[in-house]
């Protein structure tokens, strides 16, 4: 009984030092250098691996900005916050950066846009985007939920009248949803862009009008408006705002006949204030 | 010949996954993309090879010769525990980018009963020390192959219309089952 006892804990104990002895060796052996700041400047990352920076992830970022080869404002999820930090860590001077903001540029839901086909493939904008959609207008907003589903951050969401809702509040700028959507209907601007021509079609007006309620019929009422000679432009038969030179006022908004052109619409969708309006109507 | 015979049983016969329904873990954690899996199983098959060798060594070397084969399963844990940690750090200084795509399942590697199970099969069959390493990769081949059946069964799932109540976890599950009844065409095909 003794010697069991003592053979197990010889047995046990020159294993575990001669496995404790080969790792340290090899620890040492194959000892990788890293640098330090890395994981610092990871755990400075809000590490949801979005994307947006055009990187592999988090990690592969904060390895490049520690190599200084990118800019400490290049995560876009993270924002100021987390550029001053990253500025902080490194000893260098953060630039004051820019919002920018998801903007859908379609208004024909289910309501406005006629539909002329019934789709019964693959429930993704992706898919159906192969076949020109249920609705007549191959411009518009598909409206199954791709730009929702490539959300990490839950700041776009669909509304009752089929279309996606970006939250003002919550869109943190990744542009995901923008990458995600097959007819590029959003886009990404910076937080100071208030007008937008809410249409990509660039049928003639006639057409236009006829399959949907809200297209850009290319009257050019709002070009003419414009304060500033050239602000808004008709390009293929669709008012396009010169964002570098336009006033950006309610102006031309007011004669546009299928108010497709608006002013300031996109301050209005709080996080709460969308939800509040869904519950309303589901209710 | 009969290392070749060991070799099919572990692989396909007598698949761990399938069969013996070891290692399920990874095998639905690692399944959903092609490349993971079979990356996953590559490092698998390299774990489990060295395994068997090493485990092998420890029980015809120390627990047979002085008796105390009752300490099994703890020398064995701890022979794994250590050949995962120098996998790891060996994959980290020579091939960064695997050891990138790999990630966390490389220390996880470490929790998978199927090598644990390869280890105490070996043992229990009284494997010679070539036939336990051919018992290794076989093994580790099998895993191998269901990870990638099942990847690929997974990534044109992607695409089917699944029944709600059955979308994500019941329907992998269901698909395993099949794929498990499948294997069992195999039985009786070798008799080791």
């Amino acid at each position: 009984m003794a010697t069991t006892l003592f053979i197990s804990l010889l047995a046990m104990g020159g294993l575990g030092i001669f496995f404790a002895t080969f790792l340290a060796v090899a620890s040492k052996k194959l000892k990788v250098e890293e640098n330090p700041i890395v994981e610092k400047i990871l755990n400075e990352l809000p590490q949801t691996n979005c994307g947006a920076c055009g990187y592999a992830g988090c990690l592969a970022l904060a390895e490049k900005m520690a190599g200084s080869e990118v800019a400490v404002d290049t995560c876009i999820a993270g924002g100021q916050e987390v550029a001053d930090k990253i500025a902080e860590l490194l000893g260098v001077e953060s630039n004051k950066m820019g919002r920018m903001v998801a903007v859908v540029l379609c208004n024909g839901g289910d309501i406005e846009a006629v539909k002329n086909a019934v789709y019964r493939g693959e429930k993704t904008c992706a898919a159906a985007n192969l076949t020109n959609g249920e609705k007549a207008c191959i411009y518009s907003c598909i409206g199954y939920d791709d730009c929702v589903t490539a959300c990490q951050f839950d700041a776009i969401t669909m509304n009752n009248n089929g279309l996606p809702v970006v939250f003002y509040d919550a869109c943190i700028g990744c542009g995901a949803c923008a990458r995600a959507c097959p007819r590029d209907i959003i886009e990404m601007h910076p937080e100071d862009h208030k007008l937008f021509v809410y249409c990509r079609n660039k049928d003639k007006g006639a057409v236009a009008r006829k399959i949907c309620k809200v297209a850009c019929i290319a009257c050019g009422l709002c070009v003419k408006d414009c304060e500033i000679e050239g602000g808004i432009e008709l390009k293929a038969n669709l008012a396009t705002v010169n964002y570098e030179i336009c006033p950006q006022d309610e102006k031309p908004t007011g004669r546009c006949p299928t108010k497709c052109i608006l002013f300031g619409k996109e301050e209005e969708n709080t996080k709460s204030a969308v939800m509040e309006a869904l519950m309303k109507k589901a209710g | 010949m009969k290392v070749f015979m060991i070799f099919i049983s572990a692989a396909i016969v007598n698949n761990f996954v399938l069969t013996y329904f070891l290692g399920i873990c990874p095998f639905l954690g690692v399944s959903k993309r092609f490349d993971t899996a079979i990356n996953m199983g590559m490092a698998t098959t390299f774990v489990m090879t060295l395994t068997a060798a090493i485990t092998w060594l420890i029980n015809n070397y120390i627990l047979i010769p002085f008796d105390v084969t009752f300490l099994e399963y703890v020398t064995f844990i701890i022979a794994i525990s250590s050949l995962v940690q120098f996998v790891e750090m060996f994959i980290r200084k020579n091939s960064p980018p695997l050891y990138r795509s790999l990630g966390i399942f490389l220390p996880l590697i470490t929790t998978n009963c199927a090598i644990l199970g390869l280890a105490l099969f070996a043992v229990l069959r009284e494997y010679s020390f070539i036939e336990s390493i051919f018992f290794g990769v076989g093994a580790g081949a099998g895993f191998t192959l269901a990870l990638v059946i099942m990847s690929g069964i997974r990534e044109e799932l992607e695409f089917a219309d699944v029944p709600k109540s059955l979308q994500g976890a019941p329907m992998t599950l269901l698909v395993a089952g099949m794929l498990a009844l499948a294997f069992m065409g195999f039985a009786g095909l070798l008799s080791v």
